[in-house]
């Protein structure tokens, strides 16, 4: 939005933590979803008659079934050791973006109702009543978390926001009162089966474009299937990995990857879309439909296999949420997790020879990894414990010369969100992405300016959209910004095994 | 026997029914609750007795507070480790017989009172100087910190100040194990710290002091990172199956 005006923060010399600034980002909240983003999924069109007290009930609902929320809402002591976590309070200031005050403006509907001291004495624990001006402060402020769980690593008793922020965009969902951004975007992929309301006849083009462009580009014909029953692998990628920049170039990554090694493999038209945005609106049901459109496809196309593109989000569902969601799996080939990431597959090719790399090819670049939220505190690859944070560098390794890491309190489990995570990537909330993004941009700055990086790598759809937006305010190039599979795409020598 | 004895009596069974059903009926019901959906921060352990151990450094030593901020985990330890040895401290009162352990603990127990009140007040300065914790501080907190520094005070008046008949209050203690009730002496500085005692434990099951079994029911704690072999499945989600296309 072009009437948005706000400064960019500057770097901290010394990190130091902002001043409070009460009220900072009041101002900031997406827009509003209309009745026909709601409708389609159940939800309310509009704010409903009575809806302070179909709140409690719904918050009542989700406390019988969801023991985090519960544990969540009665553990915190406020000993403050979140508050100096949240990339949002590091780059606004806001206090009621500190993730206990975020929690607080449930918490104090929680006690109010679900506890003996909130009922006898609401002003000594905070305890208030649903009101206008809380539901306003919840759609501002719970749409100022990207779910990134942050907090949670350092949280004495693991309380994680994300689950609150989850719970409270339920209730609101459940009143009639939906961000815009997440809800259309849900209601294409019942529909279509992909955020981008991408259509089949659109996508089958879209991909004929990219074996025309790998064809001119490295003489080899590399296939991008569609749809092709009997194929081994069902590959669910990120629908952003059909078009935008620099994405597409870890589509073509992947692609090569199951050309060199000779894989068949295929994606599906109506399970288009690896990221469930479900899991941003909290809503299991919801949640639960978007990844049964995988199980059916891999039913239909009679896969043996699923993988996984690259997508943060997508992954948490994917390796956390999928087995309990759209399993069991007893369908496909025992011999291989369900669902694989694409960075475990290209790993193992590494490793068995299965491609062959040469890393000269991205000699031109000086590389930083930037670890993606949900990949590094949700989920895993390979089999051992941080998994996800050794094979996404090794695969780099195999593919560039030159890697850097940042510092190290801005990577792997205590990686800062991008910014733009957890539904929260629409230009209503540009300002917020920009500001959240301070804590990663002044780690990349450090090392851009300290060990001559020119590119950051990434793997999450999120990340990539998000930093191509927000890096230019920080006076960094908006293609410093690289998919993984693209170094890889880069390096692989398809004519070594032709 | 006095009216003070049989109200102090009265006062201590009310408030340990009160702690034991209370922690036990919030235990069940987060027990109870389902957890739809496998939610470990990670990198989370791959077994559970590697998670049961992640738990355990959580409770023992603190570990997320260590990685989070070194002051308040510097005072969190000072009073939960003081806490600790005080509560040891005091089990001579409820022993006829008291255990080597015991004994050998008395000492400790002292500097551990020490500990205790020098950690709380730690706490209670970061939560008025300290701007961010300043500001997500309510009343209750406060309240929670002097009942807190009451009990130590007052504790430590009793062993350096004005001294109590031990004797009659470990009789006291001791009747009312065997539900006899017995003089209590009616020292000002027992009294209060009796009361503030048992207060403490009527509010517990009613406030953040859940924190207490809440960290052993955190699922980003305790969960095994297993998800992708072994279906985690809520019985609440379980009927959504049989409504799928495929």
């Amino acid at each position: 939005m072009a009437d948005q005006k706000f400064e960019t923060p500057a770097f901290r010399e010394f990190r130091d933590n902002p001043a409070i600034k009460d009220g900072a980002m009041s101002h900031s909240q997406p827009f509003v979803a209309k009745p026909e983003h709601n409708t389609p999924l159940g939800f309310p069109g509009e704010l409903v008659d009575n809806w302070e007290v179909k709140a409690v009930e719904k918050l009542g609902d989700l406390l019988n079934k969801n023991r985090a929320l519960r544990v969540y809402l009665d553990s915190c002591v406020k000993c403050g050791a979140c508050t100096d976590k949240c990339h949002y309070f590091l780059g606004t200031g806001d206090p009621k973006n500190m993730p206990v005050a975020r929690q607080d403006l449930l918490r104090s509907l929680y006690r109010r109702h679900f506890t003996l001291a909130g009922k006898l004495v609401p002003g000594l624990v905070g305890a208030k009543d649903m009101d206008k001006e809380m539901l306003d402060d919840w759609y501002k402020y719970f749409h100022q978390c990207s779910q990134c769980r942050r907090c949670s690593v350092f949280c004495p008793y693991g309380i994680d926001t994300a689950e609150i922020s989850m719970a409270a965009r339920d209730i609101m969902d459940h009143i009639g009162v939906g961000s815009k951004y997440s809800n259309e975007i849900l209601a294409k992929v019942h529909v279509i089966g992909n955020n981008l309301g991408l259509p089949q006849p659109a996508l089958a083009d879209t991909l004929e474009g990219l074996e025309e462009d790998v064809l001119d580009d490295d003489g080899v014909d590399v296939k991008f299937p569609l749809d092709v029953h009997g194929a081994d692998v069902l590959l669910v990628t990120p629908s952003a990995d059909f078009f935008a920049e620099p994405h597409v170039d870890g589509l073509i990554g992947y692609a090569k990857v199951f050309h060199q090694a000779g894989i068949s493999w295929t994606l599906s038209s109506y399970a288009s879309e690896a990221a469930n945005f479900a899991m941003f609106i909290g809503s299991y049901e919801q949640m639960h439909k978007v990844a049964n459109r995988i199980r059916k496809a891999a039913l239909d196309l009679g896969v043996k296999r699923i993988i996984f593109g690259e997508c943060g989000h997508a992954w948490r569902v994917a390796y956390s949420f999928l087995n309990t969601l759209a399993g069991p799996w007893d369908f496909l080939d025992p011999k291989y997790p369900v669902p694989q990431h694409i960075l475990e597959v290209t790993n193992g090719l590494i490793q068995s020879g299965g491609i062959v790399l040469d890393a000269e090819a991205n000699d031109d670049k000086v590389l930083t990894f930037h670890d993606s939220c949900n990949v590094a505190r949700g989920s895993r690859m390979g089999d051992v414990e941080g998994g996800q944070f050794i094979i996404p560098r090794n695969v780099i390794k195999a593919s560039v010369n030159r890697f850097v890491e940042m510092d190290p309190q801005t990577t792997m489990e205590k990686t800062f969100c991008c910014g733009g995570g957890g539904g929260l990537l629409t230009d209503d909330l540009m300002e917020l992405r920009v500001k959240g993004a301070l804590p990663r941009m002044e780690a990349l700055h450090d090392v851009v300016n300290n060990h001559g990086v020119t590119h950051m790598a990434a793997i999450c759809a999120i990340c990539k959209s998000q930093f191509t937006k927000v890096m230019p305010y920080y006076g960094f190039s908006m293609d410093m910004i690289v998919s993984v599979h693209q170094l890889v795409g880069n390096a692989i020598q398809l004519g070594a095994k032709e | 026997m006095s009216t003070l004895s049989v109200i102090y009596a009265i006062l201590f069974y009310a408030a340990t029914a009160v702690l034991v059903v209370g922690l036990a009926l919030r235990i069940k019901l987060y027990a109870a609750t389902p957890t739809p959906l496998k939610i470990p921060t990670m990198p989370a352990p791959l077994t559970k007795s590697g998670a049961a151990f992640r738990v355990f450094r959580e409770v023992a030593f603190f570990e997320s507070l260590f990685k989070s901020n070194r002051w308040i985990w510097i005072f969190a330890v000072l009073f939960h480790a003081g806490l600790a040895l005080v509560l040891m401290r005091h089990v001579r009162y409820f022993q006829a017989d008291i255990w080597l352990v015991v004994k050998l603990i008395q000492p400790f127990g002292i500097y551990g009172g020490m500990a205790m009140v020098a950690g709380l007040l730690g706490l209670w300065a970061r939560r008025l100087v300290q701007e961010r914790i300043r500001y997500i501080t309510g009343p209750s907190d406060h309240l929670m910190l002097a009942l807190l520094v009451l009990i130590g005070l007052s504790g430590l008046n009793m062993k350096f100040l004005s001294h109590t008949d031990i004797i009659q209050v470990k009789t006291f203690f001791l009747g009312l194990l065997r539900f006899n009730i017995q003089d209590l002496p009616t020292d000002g500085p027992l009294l209060i710290h009796l009361g503030a005692v048992a207060a403490l434990m009527i509010v517990f099951p009613f406030s953040k002091l859940l924190h207490a079994p809440g960290v052993f029911f955190s699922p980003s704690r305790n969960q095994v990172d297993d998800a992708r072999d072994k279906r985690h499945l809520a019985p609440w989600a379980a009927h959504m199956d049989a409504d799928r296309d495929a």
